[in-house]
């Protein structure tokens, strides 16, 4: 069964999603980044595919890209390092990242490479939902993984219907409208947003991302969907840290707890 | 037959691919962009700035040393004319309507060599609108003149600081910024790039060049059809506008020059057609340098308006079918051409244009052929790269 589909099953709240870029901040940390998160007790994780123009990024996920590519990282080497994850790594494992660096690879195979190493879903911000449906849904459900796509404060109720009927696994809802790490906090204004999609009764869970950073942002969004998203917040972490697994272990605890 | 499908498709190239975020903005304009376009009210005011605030109708100037010295009836479109000093502001006076029409309140606009910055901060002034412009870091420190042009007219300009710190850059720090200001703000976007409708609404409103090529062409020939034109390519605004009104009579040779640097092998080269393949960048898909892994590579020509590593996915397509011959010119060769032109003909091109005009050198015709070259700007923003190569 699908990793995503298990998990949303047996828990539906504080789910916490932690991101980081693959490469960052040591071409070779990807796997003990991952193997951190899940002893930290993090959810799922999401390993960020880096481009060189990251369109829906700020400033701190655009300088992991640049560093993770200038350290040599790319889709080839990512699939090398994680051939063999699941031999040390069980939470869902989903891949972030734009379209072009996948469509040279060509979908098809990235897809297939995906379900041999046991990636479970897929997000890629940059993918419309027509083209989606169009040319790739078939192929993402020929190999078992999810799709989810972005929705944010001005996607409309009838947009949000639709993209609800065409995602599996979960829906990210972006918190205000922004690229990520652009804000901290989360306003009252964001709470009625919230509030206007948990009475939306949606099939998909929910995880709200952009401006979560720690225990009482989490705590918030959680309150409002299935549990929240930490991107930027994260980088900054692990860009400073000296010991990667102590330092990941203790900031995703003090976020859970 | 050159047109663009209902999903916004040339061929192969196009499409929309942008985050959600940007969804709902992408989706108002284009629901109305050819309705707004087609009303009279729009049209009265468009026209009518084209005419009095711009200066158009621009001549078509027949160029008779020049002809004379390549063997050709060879006519100069003269852009380098409008207000402004180029054809980017076209696009910027029917962009700022739309902007108005769709209760717009803020502009935010990205700009490589400048040209488009100012034209956007221009017609912001004249509409009383907030401007802010995002700039490449390094071409902020080549175009200088352009950047205080901008602030004399009240615009903000922005440093882009990532990347290669020009164009490209400035169009993701453009973009980052509408997503931050979806309501409010429209993003004029300065070329035939971007997802759609841009590609096509920005045709659209340089189209008047060739609109008033074939009316002009018909008064001094007696047939609104060249055999050729020329323009140069980067984005390629100017040339979708050159193009335009040709793009479905075959029998009209349309040439596109691109920027191949210091040579198409060297490196350093902004010559897509030769080095690009399909790939997606600022939300369509059309020819890009980019590396194996679909990382997209760093540009390079002389003129900041040629530095982008894509090209228009109209363009992209019209290389695909072997509708327009493209001829890449170095940069070398595109200085001296825009020398070759400022002492036959007292005009000194933008050094983007010198590369159309260099491409005489590079495309048979004959001596009766009569060839419309797209001199889409003037050179006065380039002096100080014209003094430093100081091969004169």
């Amino acid at each position: 069964m699908n990793r995503i589909d298990k998990l949303f099953q047996t828990k539906k709240e504080r789910v916490l999603s932690i991101y980081f870029t693959a490469g960052f901040p040591k071409l070779e940390d990807t796997l003990l980044i991952m193997q951190a998160i899940e002893s930290a007790g993090a959810d799922i994780i999401e390993v960020g595919v880096p481009y060189s123009d990251p369109i829906a990024d700020g400033p701190t996920i655009q300088d992991s890209n640049q560093i993770a590519l200038d350290n040599g990282m790319s889709l080839k080497k990512l699939f090398e390092q994680l051939q063999d994850m699941r031999q040390t790594v069980s939470l869902p494992v989903v891949l972030m990242g734009y379209l072009n660096p996948i469509i040279q690879y060509g979908m098809e195979a990235f897809c297939k490479k995906c379900q041999e190493i046991g990636v479970d879903g897929l997000i890629l911000p940059d993918l419309p939902m027509q083209q989606y449906l169009d040319e790739f849904k078939e192929i993402f459900d020929r190999y078992d993984l999810r799709n989810t796509f972005l929705i944010s404060p001005q996607t409309s109720e009838k947009r949000i219907r639709e993209i609800d009927t065409h995602s599996n696994g979960f829906i990210y809802m972006v918190s205000a409208h922004s690229i990520t790490g652009a804000r901290t906090g989360i306003s009252e204004e964001q709470i009625a947003y919230f509030q206007r999609l948990e009475a939306m009764n949606l099939k998909n869970p929910r995880l709200i991302g952009f401006g979560i950073s720690e225990s009482e942002t989490f705590t918030t969004a959680s309150k409002y969907g299935n549990g929240a998203i930490i991107g930027s917040a994260f980088i900054k972490k692990i860009k400073e840290s000296q010991d990667l697994k102590s330092d990941i272990e203790s900031y995703i605890q003090s976020v859970i707890h | 037959m050159i047109k663009i499908d209902e999903k916004g498709f040339y061929g192969k190239f196009g499409g929309a691919y942008i985050p959600e975020m940007l969804h709902p903005n992408i989706e108002e304009l284009r629901e109305n962009y050819e309705q707004i376009m087609a009303t009279p009210e729009f049209q009265k005011e468009f026209r009518g700035l084209l005419k009095d605030f711009v200066g158009r109708p621009t001549p078509l100037y027949f160029a008779s040393r020049l002809s004379e010295k390549y063997g050709a009836k060879i006519y100069l479109k003269r852009e380098d004319l409008c207000h402004t000093g180029a054809h980017k502001v076209n696009n910027t006076v029917g962009q700022i309507i739309m902007a108005k029409k769709l209760g717009k309140k803020r502009i935010i606009a990205e700009t490589g060599a400048g040209q488009h910055g100012v034209a956007t901060a221009t017609v912001c002034a004249l509409m009383g609108m907030d401007c802010t412009i995002y700039m490449g870091a390094v071409d902020i420190q080549r175009q200088r003149p352009n950047v205080e042009r901008m602030k004399i007219l009240g615009a903000k300009v922005v440093p882009a600081t990532s990347g290669s710190q020009t164009l490209k850059d400035a169009t993701n720090e453009a973009m980052r910024q509408w997503i931050n200001n979806p309501v409010d703000t429209h993003y004029i976007i300065g070329s035939v790039v971007g997802p759609h409708p841009y590609p096509e609404m920005v045709a659209r409103f340089q189209s008047v060049i060739s609109e008033e090529i074939k009316w002009q062409l018909k008064e001094k020939e007696g047939t609104e059809n060249p055999d050729v034109v020329i323009a140069c390519v980067g984005g390629g605004s100017n040339a979708a506008g050159a193009f335009f009104h040709y793009y479905n009579v075959p029998q009209v040779r349309l040439v596109a020059a691109e920027a191949a640097g210091l040579g198409v092998t060297s490196g350093k080269s902004a010559a897509t057609t030769v080095l690009g393949t399909s790939g997606i960048l600022h939300g369509s898909k059309t020819l890009l340098m980019q590396t194996e892994d679909g990382q997209v590579v760093e540009p390079h020509s002389i003129s900041a308006g040629l530095d982008y590593p894509g090209i228009g996915p109209v363009h992209a397509h019209l290389f695909d079918i072997g509708r327009a011959e493209f001829v890449a010119v170095e940069d070398e060769d595109a200085m001296k051409a825009g020398i070759e032109l400022s002492r036959t003909e007292g005009i000194i091109p933008a050094i983007e244009t010198a590369h159309a005009i260099h491409a005489l050198n590079l495309i048979e015709y004959s001596k009766d052929d009569i060839i419309v070259i797209n001199l889409s700007g003037r050179g006065d923003k380039d002096l100080d790269t014209y003094i430093k190569w100081g091969g004169y």
